[in-house]
């Protein structure tokens, strides 16, 4: 290796050395940074040119904005609409671009920081000459500039599908604003927990809280809830109605105070340990660790027992904003039309729960995909090794990890259900008769969740390093498609190649089981299919 | 069953890397055997195929009378593996990971795991990313220590362990060696094969390039002779296993083939010796002679 920036013979100060190990995160992420940062940033641009397309009218667009982009439901969900302009429209169907782009950042931030000292590698890089910041800062350094990067490619875009210019730059910075807190986010979160996998569950709990909010505070009249998001903060810079830039302004304030935070706290604790301190265990193991199961219990259980915990505040939150949603109509005449018309505001407030329910679903996916890619985990970090070693065959230590990656999600789906349909019904006085079918509905999202476990085990077996990227990247043509395919009347041979498109909506329509028996067998013939690849290939070696 | 391990002609290929290269390994019931060569002769890619954790391209290989591949299960029961670099679960204490790898062969010996614990100096207490590197290696250690296993496959399983600790593990082994258990023991420590190695295999490229007890080996090594004659050395030369022969007045300085010491002495003999030092190869040639040539062509000596 080189010398640092500066040469080995220059003092230096904390920050010696950023430059270099942000071309090596540079280099690390070469692939996956232009994917997502080009994928998103085409988006906006792709949502104005379709609008203008679908509604080139004023009235056309004014019609769309008060009876679909203004029900209660979608502002609950995507955000709230300012206006009814082409530009408008774009801002608020791209509303989960701030969610998204906060999500990416603080993965992103933790696998530089966190990841990289569990597995070892930043002592390697800290024995040569670095200064004490000098690998949060370049992980910092890199995903803002990415951010950065993103919020102006997206402004570009905006501009070229001809909307104006300060309402391109004011939603462009909002996403990249948007960013860049929950990057200072995953770099706090990096520094208090002790491993990778602490450091995202909390990292994406306070992620979670803050969608949460913004949806609750945007679901009825109780605004000041969403004003204590970040999310919240990000989709009120009203774009093309006006701007508003000062909620930018607190964006970066609070990014620069959870950034400075993250600073002090990393120097402040030794490498490789976090804030919180260690404590002794038992000097034997319990009855319960006898087996592969019981081994595959105690990796999956805290963040199955975490994202249950989130699904269930998930639920009470929807459900509660359930019935304010469907309420939110008085003196919007034309909604009130519309909505008799589907079936009076209950019917309207089912179909907000369904959509939402839709979304819990592919969080439910992520659940299933991160509990079985627990496996590659496993036998990257040489762990599966001596287990396989043992008296366990590989079929008994796949099929200890699917257990989890099958049931994690059904679980979680019917804590959120249930939690739905207890705050919904409590709300309406109806629970005997809420709860059990939004349980219901909810559960009906599994085998759609399944083909995607399937499929991560599948790539698990059959190709083994691409199976995590392989595995997110479903996941997030899913949500795309979820997300485009309205909004662009895709073809529906492609809406099909997702599994969630053939999912029953049980609310208020009747069953029809055929397609669920048709999931579930795919992602029995998957699931069969990676396990049959596993037994037959390599372990990797280190 | 006189042969625990019986390895012929393996090969495995990574892409173009032929980390094996048609492997013979020999490991008779009972003894200690040794596995040594150069980084990345491959090693650690043999052990782990007769884990039945890679699957050979070439060859066979027997495993306690079983196939490592197919009879994996079952053979696992039987045998205790340690590899170099024992990673722990970070939310798991030692006595858990200990007690787990335990169960997961089928019991152990909860006598044998305190002895061995109070031996090593290890607290079972600690969380897994808490233990210092020695000490991960020392989880490992007494896990497979403590297994009641007929085989014990054991892949550079003191690295980083400090020197006395090095000893109780030498101690331990061979009190597995005296309950008449097999091992396996791929090592860099030329000290710790010299102390417990029956017999030893050195590989180099993935081809074994010679095997047998180390008084065997020693035996096909080179004797250095420096003397000093009472006349010219001539007819030295003409000496067939004499090398590396520099004269110097009547000094004489030169390795021999061991098996032809005999003649090279009388040589010497008849010329008149006035004085003379010959020293047997030490271990640490012996293998510097196998290892350095790792890069030249296979066959070249130096
Ligand atoms: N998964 C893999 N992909 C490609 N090459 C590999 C892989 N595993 C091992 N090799 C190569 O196979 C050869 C043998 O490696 P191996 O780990 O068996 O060596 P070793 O004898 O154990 O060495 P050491 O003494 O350093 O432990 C090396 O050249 C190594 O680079
Ligand atoms: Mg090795």
């Amino acid at each position: 290796m080189t010398g640092p920036a500066g040469g080995p013979n220059r003092r230096g100060g904390p920050l010696t050395g950023t430059l270099h190990l942000a071309r090596l995160v540079l280099r690390r992420d070469r692939v996956l940074l232009p994917i997502w940062v080009l994928l998103i940033a085409v988006l906006p641009a792709f949502y104005a040119a379709t609008y203008a397309e679908l509604y080139p009218t004023a009235a056309q667009r004014a019609e769309y904005a008060l009876t679909t982009a203004g029900n209660p439901s979608i502002v609950a969900l995507l955000g709230p609409l300012h206006g009814d302009s082409v530009g408008a429209l774009t801002a608020q169907r791209a509303g989960l671009l701030h969610l998204i782009v906060g999500l990416i950042s603080l993965l992103v931030v933790v696998r530089h920081t966190r990841t990289e000292e569990e597995a070892g590698r930043r002592e390697l890089l800290g024995a040569t000459v670095l200064g004490r910041y000098a690998g949060l800062a370049a992980a910092l350094l890199v995903t803002c500039a990415a951010d950065l990067l993103l919020g102006l490619l997206v402004t570009g875009g905006l501009v070229a599908a001809d909307q104006p210019a300060a309402g391109s730059l004011a939603f462009g910075l909002s996403v990249a604003l948007a960013g860049i807190v929950f990057a200072a986010v995953g770099a706090l979160a990096a520094q208090l927990t002790e491993s990778a996998a602490g450091a995202r569950g909390l990292g994406l709990s306070m992620l979670g809280a803050a969608y949460l909010l913004r949806l609750a505070g945007d679901a009825g009249d109780r605004e000041w809830l969403s004003r204590l998001s970040p999310l919240g903060w990000a989709q009120r810079t009203h774009p093309y109605a006006g701007e508003r830039w000062w909620p930018l302004a607190l964006l970066a304030g609070l990014a620069a105070l959870v950034g400075a935070a993250a600073f002090r706290l990393s120097v402040r604790r030794d490498l490789g340990a976090g804030v919180l301190p260690q404590r002794l265990g038992p000097p034997t193991a319990g009855p319960a660790l006898a087996g592969p199961w019981g081994l595959a219990w105690r990796l999956h259980r805290g963040s199955l027992l975490g994202w249950t915990v989130c699904a269930a505040a998930l639920g009470a939150v929807l459900g509660g904003a359930a019935d304010a949603a469907g309420n939110a109509v008085h003196g919007n005449e034309t909604l009130a039309r519309v909505i008799e018309r589907l079936g009076g505001s209950s019917a309207l407030a089912e179909a907000y729960l369904g959509a939402a329910l839709s979304i819990v679903a592919l969080a439910a996916a992520g659940c299933g995909i991160q509990a079985a890619l627990r496996m590659r985990a496993e036998e990257t970090a040489q762990r599966a090794e001596p287990v396989l070693a043992t008296g366990v065959g590989r079929s008994r230590w796949l099929l200890s990890h699917l257990v989890f990656a099958l049931l994690g999600p059904a679980v979680m789906l019917a804590v959120t259900g249930a939690a739905t349909g207890l705050s919904y019904g409590l709300s309406v006085s109806d629970v005997a008769g809420r709860a059990p079918r939004l349980t219901g509905a909810a559960l009906a999202h599994v085998p759609a969740v399944w083909v995607l476990v399937g499929l991560t085990v599948l790539l698990f077996g059959l190709l083994p390093r691409l199976s995590v990227g392989g595995a997110w990247a479903a996941l997030a043509a899913c949500l795309l498609l979820g997300q485009l395919g309205s909004v662009l009347e895709l073809s529906q041979w492609l809406l099909d190649l997702s599994p969630f498109t053939h999912t029953p909506q049980l609310l208020g329509a009747t069953v029809d089981p055929l397609p669920l028996l048709a999931l579930t067998a795919t992602s029995a013939a998957l699931l069969a299919l990676g396990l049959a690849t596993f037994r037959r290939r390599d372990l990797p070696t280190p | 069953m006189d042969t625990a391990i019986e390895v012929t002609g393996l090969v495995k290929t990574f892409g173009r890397t032929r980390a094996l290269d048609g492997l013979e390994l020999t490991v008779r019931a009972g003894e200690v055997h040794g596995f040594l060569g150069p980084n990345g002769a491959g090693k650690s890619t043999a052990i782990r195929v007769l884990l039945g954790l890679l699957r050979a391209d070439a060859g066979a290989a027997r495993l306690l009378g079983g196939d490592p591949w197919r009879d994996a299960v079952a053979l696992h029961r039987r045998l205790a593996y340690v590899p170099g670099d024992v990673t722990l679960w970070p939310n798991l204490t030692g006595g858990e990971v200990i007690d787990l790898l335990g169960r997961l062969r089928g019991g152990i010996d909860q006598r044998r795991r305190d002895e061995l614990l109070t031996a090593f100096e290890l607290d079972p207490r600690k969380k897994g990313r808490a233990y210092s590197k020695g000490n991960r290696q020392k989880v490992g250690l007494v896990a497979a220590l403590a297994a009641d296993v007929e085989l014990l496959i054991l892949d550079e399983p003191t690295s980083g362990l400090d020197p006395l600790m090095e000893g109780v593990f030498q101690h331990w082994v061979g009190r597995a060696r005296a309950e008449g258990r097999t091992v396996l023991l791929s090592s860099h420590i030329l000290g710790e094969v010299e102390a417990l190695c029956d017999r030893v295999t050195i590989i180099r490229n993935g081809r074994a390039v010679e095997t047998g007890t180390l008084a065997e080996l020693r035996h096909l090594q080179r004797t250095s002779v420096d003397a000093e004659l009472a006349g010219p050395p001539h007819g030295l030369a003409e000496l067939p296993g004499v090398h590396n022969l520099r004269i110097d007045g009547d000094r004489v300085r030169f390795d021999v083939d061991t098996p032809v010491l005999d003649a090279a002495l009388g040589r010497l003999t008849e010329i008149g010796v006035r004085s003379l030092v010959s020293r047997p190869p030490t271990l640490e040639e012996l293998f510097r002679r196998h290892y350095e040539s790792a890069a030249a062509p296979a066959g070249a000596t130096r």
